[in-house]
């Protein structure tokens, strides 16, 4: 699964509460994606571009079980890749769908605009402006699976657990 | 499924025992996985699909449109086994929440679950699955919160889940788990005088930080001189570290605490003593001071309260899954007996659970509470999620015990929260500035 995007960048210890604020909590899904980092990059959600690629310093997604993977990938993000990922935060962007990636120094690697080639079975990030390769936890087959079917609510829906 | 998460270190770290060495003993969250597992031996890396013991969900996983099929679904695995509590926006503060509730009630009655606790017999669900005899040794809970760790204090194996992964835990009974690398604290000596359970975290956080993919466990002869409520401290809090799991050993301290809740049998773990930790920290409780927690993170952002002395606050806050039980009320009872909160200042006071409220009201801490002039609220997550009761405006700021002190997270974004123990907490309300309890007659 090879996805290329260009590339935002966010820093380190991004919490849920920036990527899921809890305004968004008793909103309509298609209101809650506009808040998304409301409060610490205002304006930008109107900017990103279906496929677009975030590129994050250690530990993305700190915080809270609130799913703000799925907000990112109904806002049109293409790929999360992190340094590093919380653990509950990392779960939920498989169990959404939501393909992303650990790779240590991957924020270092990349300038705001530049463009993103990622190999999530390789688990291989490339710069496209600058050439340089960085590889980080390859994902697994299944993993892979998972986020081709659009994630565990899909799994589930073909094991006749959902209507 | 076959999942790597672990980085290049963390394999090396706890790479496979060469031909012939020993294979290494396991830890606690390592039994507890293996035991759910059906397996003899695990190890960091491996990758697991485990029976859960009790799944719980609290009312976001209703009210928050948008996250999860749930109203789609046909069947759940085991109604036994899962359980609701209500306990973020309860009463309901707004129809939405309301309307979430209906739901949640709906769901349980569709789907035979039993075990649903409502207003009226409610709190935040980590107190709720200690206080009510779900968690237990050796026991593995999935919960769709962050704090689920808290049940670590019970020597269960406990993390957080996302609705989707509930959801599948829900209609499948079992999720999958990869073992991760474990941090010991070893701990020796007992607290000071008003040093608390919650100063040892930020101890902790402030100077080792966090700790990513991995899990946390405590050990050592300090772990006896630690009361259940200041262990269920630490481990509710170890979320803030991103710790997977956070393991307390089992004791007799807590086995009086278990004896008349248990709601099932149970089998305590304990480490082997050849098990294998990513790295061992030693800690002399003795030696501990007060710190708080400086916004708006908590991993290498703690200083000792003597650093922060004299910063005026707005308000107080003490309650909480990590700080809202009868020993945290007694606390700050016993600090503010026959004084008053300091003019200017608002003290908000959230037990943890309807029970804490009631036992705390026959024990005539939510009097004396209230005497010196603080509100004491509903059991509820209310202001601690940033939800309601107890938010703060614009330019202010706020000491509290609860988990999180997230840019914005009790209210504005331009205002602060910085985190605290019990006494820490109680000793600002009288000042009405940052104030180290130590120094309170």
């Amino acid at each position: 699964m090879i996805i290329t995007g260009r590339v935002w960048k966010f820093g380190n210890d991004i919490n849920t509460d920036l990527i899921f604020p809890h305004a968004a909590f008793r909103v309509p899904p298609e209101e809650q994606i506009k808040l998304v980092f409301s409060d610490n990059r205002p304006g930008w959600a109107k900017q990103v571009q279906a496929g677009d690629i975030l590129v994050a310093g250690r530990n993305f997604g700190t915080g809270s079980s609130r799913p703000g993977a799925v907000l990112l990938k109904r806002l049109g993000i293409g790929c999360l890749v992190a340094n590093s990922i919380n653990g509950l935060f990392f779960r939920n962007c498989i169990s959404y769908g939501f393909p992303s990636l650990q790779c240590p120094n991957v924020f270092d690697a990349f300038e705001e605009g530049d463009i993103a080639i990622i190999d999530l079975l390789a688990g291989s990030v490339t710069n496209e402006r600058t050439g340089q390769m960085l590889y980080g936890s390859a994902l697994s087959e299944s993993m892979v699976d998972t986020l081709k079917a659009g994630g565990i609510d899909e799994l589930l829906r073909d094991k006749g657990y959902l209507e | 499924m076959a999942i790597n998460i672990l980085d290049g270190n963390q394999q090396d770290a706890c790479r496979l025992p060469m031909k012939g060495e020993k294979a290494m003993g396991m830890t606690m969250a390592e039994k507890i996985l293996a035991a759910h597992a059906g397996r003899e031996l695990v190890k960091p890396g491996d990758i697991l699909t485990c029976k859960v013991d009790w799944a719980a969900n609290h009312d976001m996983f209703f009210t928050v449109g948008g996250q999860t099929d749930f109203d789609k679904v046909i069947k759940i695995a085991n109604p036994d086994r899962c359980i609701i509590f209500l306990d973020h926006a309860v009463p309901a503060p707004t129809t939405k929440d309301a309307e979430g509730g209906i739901k949640a009630r709906r769901f349980a009655k569709k789907h035979g679950i039993t075990k649903m606790f409502d207003v009226g017999d409610h709190g935040v669900i980590h107190q709720m699955l200690a206080e009510r005899g779900f968690a237990l040794p050796g026991k593995l809970i999935a919960c769709g919160d962050s704090h689920t760790c808290a049940a670590g204090a019970l020597n269960s194996a406990a993390r957080g889940f996302g609705p989707a992964d509930m959801l599948y835990t829900w209609c499948t009974g079992e999720n999958w788990y990869q073992v991760a690398p474990t941090i010991l604290y070893e701990l020796t000596g007992a607290l000071p005088e008003m040093v608390d359970g919650k100063d040892l975290f930020l101890y902790i956080a402030g100077v080792y930080g966090d700790a990513i993919n991995k899990n946390v466990e405590f050990g050592g002869e300090g772990v006896a001189n630690l009361s259940i409520s200041q262990r269920q401290s630490v481990a509710t809090m170890c979320a803030e570290i991103n710790a997977e799991f956070a393991i307390f050993p089992c004791d007799e301290k807590l086995l009086d605490y278990i004896r008349d809740r248990a709601v099932e049998e149970f089998t305590p773990v304990a480490p082997d003593s050849d098990a294998h930790y990513h790295e061992i920290r030693k800690i002399d409780l003795s030696r501990l001071v007060p710190y708080v927690a400086l916004p708006h993170f908590i991993p290498d952002n703690c200083q000792p309260v003597t650093a922060v002395e004299g910063m005026p606050v707005q308000q107080v806050l003490l309650g909480s899954c990590s700080n809202g039980r009868l020993e945290d009320l007694a606390v700050a009872a016993k600090i503010l007996q026959g004084k008053k909160v300091a003019s200017g200042v608002r003290m908000i006071v959230t037990p943890a659970s309807q029970r804490v409220y009631l036992d705390a009201l026959r024990a005539g801490y939510l009097e004396t509470l209230v005497e010196a002039g603080a509100v004491v609220t509903n059991a509820t997550c209310g202001a601690c999620y940033g939800g309601h009761l107890g938010l703060i405006g614009s330019g202010e700021r706020c000491l509290s015990t609860t988990t999180r002190n997230f840019k914005g997270r009790l209210g504005t974004p331009d205002s602060e929260v910085m985190l605290a123990a019990p006494a820490t907490v109680a000793a600002t309300a009288l000042t009405g500035k940052i104030t180290d309890p130590r120094n309170v007659q």
